[in-house]
């Protein structure tokens, strides 16, 4: 079998069409859900069907691919999607937010400052912020044709008043360009910032819930929060265990049973360029010492 | 200032001409027309199927007339027909100046976020954004529907029938409705229970000067709470007057069964 098997990125062009007129449509009216026909892809739903489509119909020749899963470049989800379009376009990849045109995520957005030739696409599980507020789907629509955010800050308000402080640490919803509020996906609210007035464009697909959605480059992007409970990033406070770094989001990863943990960027490239550059934390030599107990150094 | 506050009064807040609905051959309601004045509880009486319910939706701009039309002077003094609002006005009208209690406190209420939550709704629709201020009217709400306030983060599941309904008039009546519209109340509330919300009511009423037009079947619900009964049947108002004028003294015979009807205690 010597003939590709595949149109360019597995799609067919009638189909990359449509979605990138569907994507046109959602850079026009910035965090407005544009539906789409979405279509099956060879994976299942919730490992990014939706991030996958957008990709495949933006994707050109020169453009060179990466894809994070949480901040990681090398999880299952993202090695399989890399692999999935070195494969079916033929594109080179790369880990390196920086040389990256397209970049392809779950859940974060890369500590590196995005420049203005790069895309970024977000892998979306549910579209709709007042989704486990109001259950209809024709009652949310309505809500955002006519402006109607008050139901937002009623989450907002339960937070605070279960918690005492708006804990809603992931998918925090966001008013775009001043008009439509917007889920921003489960990316952390530590991440919620970099979104605002950001230089690289920002598209949002939702495989399974059939939406697309963008944040065009240099657009206002605002958290909403109440005057006496400002919106606060949230950050685990402690240095990177690997790099060293202070402003960076972790991951907290446990070591033992003894309640032994450590804190480590979550944004793997980020993570190892700064070690290459000579940077180190607390317990940089960790994973060599994990080793040494396996027994085979005695 | 005075005479302006007496003019307000004097001209009708809700004026209803000619209204009609029909469903295929069936006319649900047919050719009713009132005036509804600030601070005014009108009742609306009379059995199942006889348009009561119908009427309000009418009335409420729930649903578009067949014929006829409904005007509302809005908060500026500018009477308007309900049916040329835009729908974000409408909705607007809605969560601002109107009030609508339903039967069923689960249809007006969020089960599932808090009782503050519930209250506060209303006021974060209307841009209130101080958490602290939100929380204070809503309990101060709270206190005045007589519901503990030590039971303000609690979700409405978790509330009795009584204070389930209290919870919804005390979220209607937030932002200072001048028009309440209820559909049955009261329904499905045991006899004590019923005697304390209508004795809430009776107060709330008054005291904000609200203007209501109450949908009931029950005729003791319409002599407590009502200045004027409109009775219904086959879609028409067949009687219409003051509250003991009707109940009292009534002309139709319909009213007069209905009336009668009532088991004496």
């Amino acid at each position: 079998m010597n003939a590709p098997a595949y149109n360019f990125a597995y799609l067919d062009e009638q189909t990359k069409r449509m979605i990138r007129r569907a994507i046109l449509k959602a850079i026009a009216i910035p965090g407005y859900q544009v539906p789409f026909a979405s279509r099956e892809m060879p994976m299942p739903y919730g490992w990014g069907t939706g991030g996958v489509q957008v990709t495949a119909a933006i994707l050109g020749p020169a453009d060179v691919l990466k894809v994070i899963d949480q901040g990681s470049d090398d999880t299952t989800n993202a090695i399989s999607i890399r692999k999935f379009f070195a494969k079916t376009a033929g594109v080179a990849t790369t880990t390196a937010t920086d040389e990256a045109t397209v970049i392809q995520t779950r859940h974060r957005i890369p500590e590196a400052t995005l420049h203005a030739n790069q895309v970024l696409v977000y892998q979306v599980p549910i579209p709709e912020p007042l989704r486990f507020l109001e259950p209809r789907e024709t009652e949310t629509r309505r809500m955002h044709a006519l402006a109607e955010y008050g139901l937002m800050h009623v989450k907002l308000y339960e937070d605070i008043a279960r918690f005492g402080h708006i804990a809603t640490a992931y998918a925090y919803p966001v008013k775009v360009n001043a008009r439509y509020v917007m889920d921003p996906s489960p990316t952390p609210k530590f991440d919620n910032p970099k979104m605002d007035n950001c230089p690289a464009l920002q598209l949002f697909g939702a495989g399974r819930e059939k939406r697309i959605y963008a944040i065009p480059p240099y657009t206002k992007v605002v958290s909403l929060d109440f005057e006496d409970h400002p919106f606060e990033p949230y950050r685990f406070n402690a240095p990177c265990a690997l790099c060293g770094a202070e402003n960076s989001y972790l991951d907290e990863i446990v070591t033992d049973d003894k309640g032994g943990r450590m804190f480590v960027c979550s944004d793997t490239d980020y993570c190892e360029s700064r070690q290459a550059a000579g940077h180190h934390g607390s317990l940089s030599a960790a994973p060599y010492k994990e080793k040494a107990q396996g027994g085979t150094n005695g | 200032m005075v005479d302006h506050a007496a003019l307000e009064n004097d001209q009708p807040l809700l004026v209803a001409t000619s209204l009609s609905k029909s469903f295929g051959r069936i006319a649900a309601c047919r050719d009713v027309s009132f005036a509804l004045y600030p601070g005014e509880v009108v009742a609306i009486v009379g059995e199942s199927g006889s348009g009561k319910s119908t009427l309000l939706q009418l009335l409420s701009g729930q649903l578009a007339a067949s014929g006829g039309h409904v005007s509302y002077r809005m908060r500026d003094g500018v009477a308007r027909d309900l049916a040329t609002l835009g729908e974000a006005e409408r909705r607007f009208l809605y969560r601002t100046d109107w009030g609508f209690v339903h039967q069923d406190p689960a249809q007006g209420l969020r089960m599932a976020v808090s009782a503050g939550a519930n209250v506060g709704e209303r006021l974060m629709a209307v841009g209130w954004n101080h958490y602290g201020r939100i929380r204070e009217t809503a309990s101060d709400w709270l206190t005045r529907v007589e519901i503990d306030t030590a039971r303000i983060d609690d979700a409405p599941r978790t509330y009795s029938g009584g204070m389930r309904q209290r919870l919804q008039i005390a979220r209607n009546l937030v932002t200072e409705p001048r028009l309440v519209f209820m559909d049955e109340p009261t329904g499905g509330l045991d006899v004590s229970v019923q005697a304390r919300l209508l004795d809430l009511l009776r107060s709330l009423v008054a005291e904000l000067h609200l203007a209501v037009i109450i949908v009931t079947h029950d005729l003791a619900v319409a002599r407590l709470l009502s200045h004027r009964v409109m009775v219904m049947k086959g879609g028409r108002v067949i009687e219409t007057g003051l509250t003991d004028q009707v109940l009292d003294d009534p002309r139709e015979p319909y009213t007069q069964l209905l009336v009668s009807s009532i088991l004496p205690p």
